[in-house]
């Protein structure tokens, strides 16, 4: 089906075009030094940066993908926010902001370089550019694709539209530019999809009558009738629920190791904290994402759910998701297609325009990431040491260019060898699942040492390469999906059970190979570690400010929330 | 905070609701069909339209 759109909808697309160079535009003239340009002069306010900080990973994959969930695996999916990102949002905000915010260092791979040494700075700077490049490619694929069938637009065209103006906006206004639309974006997925959310939930009947569409979808799949409304109950056993996990595995492989790896270790995240305008700021900025992070489940997996209740048993309207050629149920298209399906011309732009805010700005946010890792982590450290500033602030600038380029390059060559990005982010899945222990022993315990750091991210990789390599999700066959070094030592109920371990096992390997070497090796004196290890830091006092300005009182009211969601849908 | 953010975003939503609301006001009822009988344009763009003024007012106050 593809969607035909009005004058209107193309005018609330042009609006949001002109809005977000505007405001790169706008923001040219302040852009003075590198400091400007890539940590936006430290002078964001905690509630932009909040924003930011969520939006920044609020991609359009994210998006489609979270809805893609919920059809295939019910309500089980909001473990991805519950347990997936808020308890590792309030850890980093409170424990960890202090030494990234307080080290007044530039990136993530800066911090490792103060804290332990070259060689982990540089590993970290070179896998995590490599990644981002990758993931903005990724997206303007995604994106190509989606506009390809829904509107029938030109891949080349989709891809250089949004490419030049993501150029152009971070190119003249920085960091500051990305966030900024970051925020805006938050807005507009909000103002597109609640209507969507409304719409879905009138035709299949509210609550009710999504749960009793839902029973029929879970028995016809042979599970319990709860299994796809109940988060929890289900969780027992990986063959009693959709996902094909059990809860030790989803609690320690998604809850501990993915998540706290993602949220408190990756710059693309962190570096909008670091932007803000204090440590206050900073501490808060996590904790303010919390709060609409936990109900993001609502616009972005009901509609999901929602999709599979109706295509399980029509409504009024006769919505169904699309097959694919294999007979299978288009699930990615859940979304997209019930833009088009429930909303008529204006708000359809609304919701086009919501989408591609969300593409576009994953794909700013990959690339404001890559330009400052890129110009402080590996042109100024390995390249060009001593230049003036100024240099370094045309760098930037470059290296938003060339990065963007290099996404495009990315873009076209996924459509050339699809199963080369599977194989890509199965590579990057192994470098980041260890990097959280690295991360947690160099915060907590200062007699960890570069070298105990450095071989344990090594060993970590290593042993998470060997576990896909030696393990096999039910009803795969060796190559991509694991089992690639010929003897199979055990055989997963679902890929996502396989990605938990793989991750609990990388994680394991790292701690415990790090802690070895450590004792092996010679500590560094604790002067030199002062701000940047817990126990050699001052801790921040926010005494005399009201409580919802205090990161505790604020990471306790967010914990407390997190856990009633869960008893709810238990 | 060189610019402030409220300002884009209440003018991006007080234009996007006014030609909602505009739209919603002028077009056709059988439009609707697909939207279960609401007229969405009409009532959504009002909403954004009131939530834009919302935050020029709020940019304009703190950057005065």
């Amino acid at each position: 089906m593809t969607i035909q759109l009005a004058a209107v909808d193309y005018a609330i697309l042009l609006i949001y075009f002109a809005s977000v160079l505007g405001i790169g535009f706008a923001l040219r003239r302040y852009q003075q030094s590198s400091a400007d340009f890539f940590l936006s002069g430290r002078s964001i306010p905690a509630w932009v940066a909040g924003l930011a900080f969520l939006s920044a990973n609020l991609g359009a994959q994210e998006v489609i993908g979270m809805a893609a969930s919920g059809a295939k695996y019910g309500i089980a999916t909001s473990h991805f926010y519950w347990i997936g990102a808020i308890p590792a949002m309030v850890f980093v905000g409170v424990f960890m902001m202090p030494f990234y915010y307080g080290s007044r260092a530039r990136s993530v791979p800066e911090y490792l370089r103060l804290r332990f040494d070259e060689k982990t700075r540089g590993f970290n700077a070179i896998t995590f550019a490599a990644m981002t490049v990758f993931s903005s490619g990724i997206s303007m694929y995604a994106m190509g694709l989606l506009l390809g069938v829904l509107l029938g637009w030109d891949f080349n065209v989709s891809v250089l539209v949004s490419a030049v103006i993501v150029l152009l906006y971070i190119f003249a206004g920085g960091l500051t530019s990305a966030i900024y639309n970051e925020v805006l974006q938050f807005f507009l997925i909000v103002g597109g999809f609640v209507p969507l959310v409304f719409l879905g939930l009138k035709d299949v009947g509210g609550w009710a009558g999504l749960s009793e569409r839902l029973t029929v979808t879970a028995t016809q799949a042979g599970f319990a009738p709860g299994a796809y409304t109940h988060s929890w109950q289900h969780m027992g056993s990986p063959d009693a629920n959709p996902m094909g996990v059990e809860w030790f595995g989803l609690a320690m492989g998604l809850g501990f190791v993915l998540s706290f790896g993602y949220w408190t270790t990756d710059f693309l995240v962190v570096q909008r904290a670091m932007a803000s305008n204090s440590m206050s700021a900073a501490r808060r900025t996590p904790l303010i994402a919390a709060f609409p992070k936990m109900l993001f489940p609502v616009l972005v997996i009901l509609p999901g759910m929602i999709a599979i209740a109706l295509t399980t048993q029509a409504g009024e309207t006769g919505f169904s998701l699309p097959a694919k050629a294999d007979g299978s149920l288009n699930y990615d298209m859940a979304i997209p297609m019930m833009l088009g399906h429930y909303f008529p011309s204006g708000i359809l732009g609304l919701g086009l325009t919501a989408l591609m805010a969300s593409f576009m700005s994953g794909m700013a946010g990959n690339v404001t990431a890559f330009n400052t890792v890129w110009t402080y982590d590996i042109y100024q450290a390995y390249i060009k040491r001593d230049a003036s500033d100024r240099h370094y602030l045309w760098m930037g600038r470059m290296a938003t260019v060339f990065g963007i380029a290099l996404s495009v390059a990315t873009a076209y060559a996924t459509t050339q060898f699809n199963n080369i990005m599977d194989m890509l982010q199965l590579v990057f899945a192994f470098v980041n699942a260890p990097l959280f222990a690295t991360f947690l022993l160099g915060m907590f315990w200062r007699r960890t040492t570069g070298h105990g750091a450095f071989s344990g991210l090594v060993a970590g990789t290593l042993a998470a390469a060997l576990h896909h390599g030696l393990t096999l999700p039910r009803g795969s066959v060796a190559g991509i999906k694991g089992g690639w070094l010929d003897a199979v030592l055990n055989t997963y109920p679902s890929e996502m059970a396989q990605n938990f371990w793989t991750a609990i096992w990388a994680w394991s390997v790292c701690f415990l190979v790090t802690i070895v070497v450590s004792l092996a090796t010679r500590p560094r004196p604790p002067e030199e570690l002062r701000g940047l290890v817990y126990s050699l830091t001052e801790r921040p006092s926010d005494e005399g400010a009201p409580w919802y300005r205090r990161p505790v009182p604020l990471a306790v009211l967010v914990l407390g929330m997190t856990l009633v969601l869960n008893v709810i849908f238990f | 905070m060189p610019l402030d953010i409220r300002l884009p975003i209440g003018m991006l939503f007080t234009l996007v609701g006014l030609l909602l609301t505009g739209y919603g006001a002028l077009s056709d009822t059988a439009l609707y069909q697909r939207s279960l009988g609401y007229n969405v344009n009409l009532v959504w763009g009002v909403v954004l339209l009131a939530f834009g003024v919302f935050m020029l007012v709020l940019g304009r106050r703190a950057s005065r």
